[in-house]
């Protein structure tokens, strides 16, 4: 039971047409009860926002970006985005648990590259994902499922952009993942 | 009726419990589905497995029918929910950048997270990059202000945009939908021939 690659264990998901209808319905759900949408790069920037505030208030509330999340008496990551993306964490440990996925720290990696390169590509691509949900409005949860779930005409436009941008680059990264 | 919160029906407080819920089923549903896996998503853009597409698109569609049928049947008032706002520009750039961060990492940020809590330590790296990159663009946020805000829209919807009803654009995306769940069956299946060291 311990090789390094979860996927060759030949591991048990859930039926995808299963799962995205279950996804599709809980958005409702979460659009009916808080008329808002699920997300997660926003959660992301609240936490950076408090750091800023933490360390130098004033330069916090002087910043043009962090200065915008920044209100009196009320903490930046005291948002409806901060509270879901905590039971992200939680509901992805109970599915881990269930289906037997969690396990000891490891890197998981293509066939064609060392764990260290991995290590150092996934640094990047989050970099570049930080900096592109800021631009974009929010990431795959945020913009591109929720914001064309409700018909967002971004939300949409995202959507497209991430899969045409990431199959458009898809052959020059393609010994990352083949 | 709905939506609760913004009609005053459910207190702030229970939002943020609610919240937690939601985002529980949110996580599962995601770890559950294979995202919690680099080489599950990135099967995507090479043929090899096209799981993201499904869950994808079969919630998106499902979503998109679903908020008009609460919509007619006077459950949901759909003015009163929130939009995502379009500004041309960044957003278009926005979409590029995160594209290519989807290549290079194998993560989006939700599917990250969900991909730390069993024990993958390049989606800890990974996520670890989305603070640094939040970072850096507070940083240079005050030279590319203006491109920021330029091609402000406002919170449009495609309807708003093009004219088209939205259930013709649910109608248009469940086509393509099925259309496309079909033709990545046919591919996955002459891609698979030929990928090693890769269970499905």
């Amino acid at each position: 039971m311990n090789k390094v690659n979860s996927n060759r264990e030949g591991t048990h998901y859930l039926n995808p047409y299963l799962g995205g209808v279950l996804m599709g319905l809980l958005m409702i759900a979460t659009v009916f009860i808080s008329g808002r949408e699920l997300g997660i790069s926003g959660a992301v920037k609240d936490t950076v926002v408090e750091a800023a505030h933490v360390i130098s208030p004033a330069a916090a509330k002087a910043h043009p970006y962090y200065g915008q999340y920044i209100k009196e008496g009320k903490s930046p990551m005291d948002t409806w985005l901060v509270f879901e993306v905590l039971g992200v964490f939680i509901g992805a440990l109970l599915s881990g648990i269930i289906y037997k996925r969690v396990r000891k720290p490891f890197v998981e990696h293509g066939p064609s590259i060392s764990s260290k390169k991995r290590l150092v590509v996934a640094l990047i691509g989050g970099i570049l994902w930080g900096f592109g949900t800021r631009l974009g409005r929010g990431c795959t949860s945020g913009a591109a499922l929720s914001g064309s779930s409700t018909f967002s005409f971004g939300g949409v436009m995202v959507m497209l952009l991430i899969f045409a941008s990431a199959y458009l680059f898809a052959w020059l990264f393609r010994k990352l993942w083949t | 009726m709905g939506p609760l919160f913004p009609n005053g029906l459910i207190s702030g407080d229970w939002n943020l419990v609610i919240a937690v819920f939601i985002g529980i089923a949110f996580g599962f549903l995601l770890e559950a589905s294979g995202f919690s896996s680099s080489r599950n998503l990135a099967g995507v853009f090479y043929g090899y497995n096209f799981v993201v597409l499904r869950v994808f698109f079969t919630a998106v569609i499902v979503a998109m029918v679903g908020l008009l049928y609460f919509n007619y049947f006077g459950w949901l008032d759909l003015s009163k929910i929130f939009i995502l706002p379009t500004f041309l520009p960044s957003m278009i750039v926005g979409g590029v950048v995160m594209g290519l961060g989807f290549i290079i990492g194998g993560f989006c940020p939700g599917t990250s997270f969900t991909a730390i809590v069993i024990g993958k330590l390049d989606a800890l790296v990974f996520a670890v990059g989305l603070f640094i990159g939040i970072f850096l663009f507070a940083e240079v946020f005050p030279f590319i202000e203006h491109f920021y805000y330029s091609g402000n829209l406002g919170n449009v919807t495609l309807t708003d945009v093009t004219g088209i009803s939205a259930s013709w654009w649910a109608f248009g995306f469940t086509v393509i939908a099925l259309a496309a769940f079909w033709a990545s069956w046919l591919i996955e299946k002459k891609v698979r021939k030929r990928i090693k060291e890769y269970k499905f």
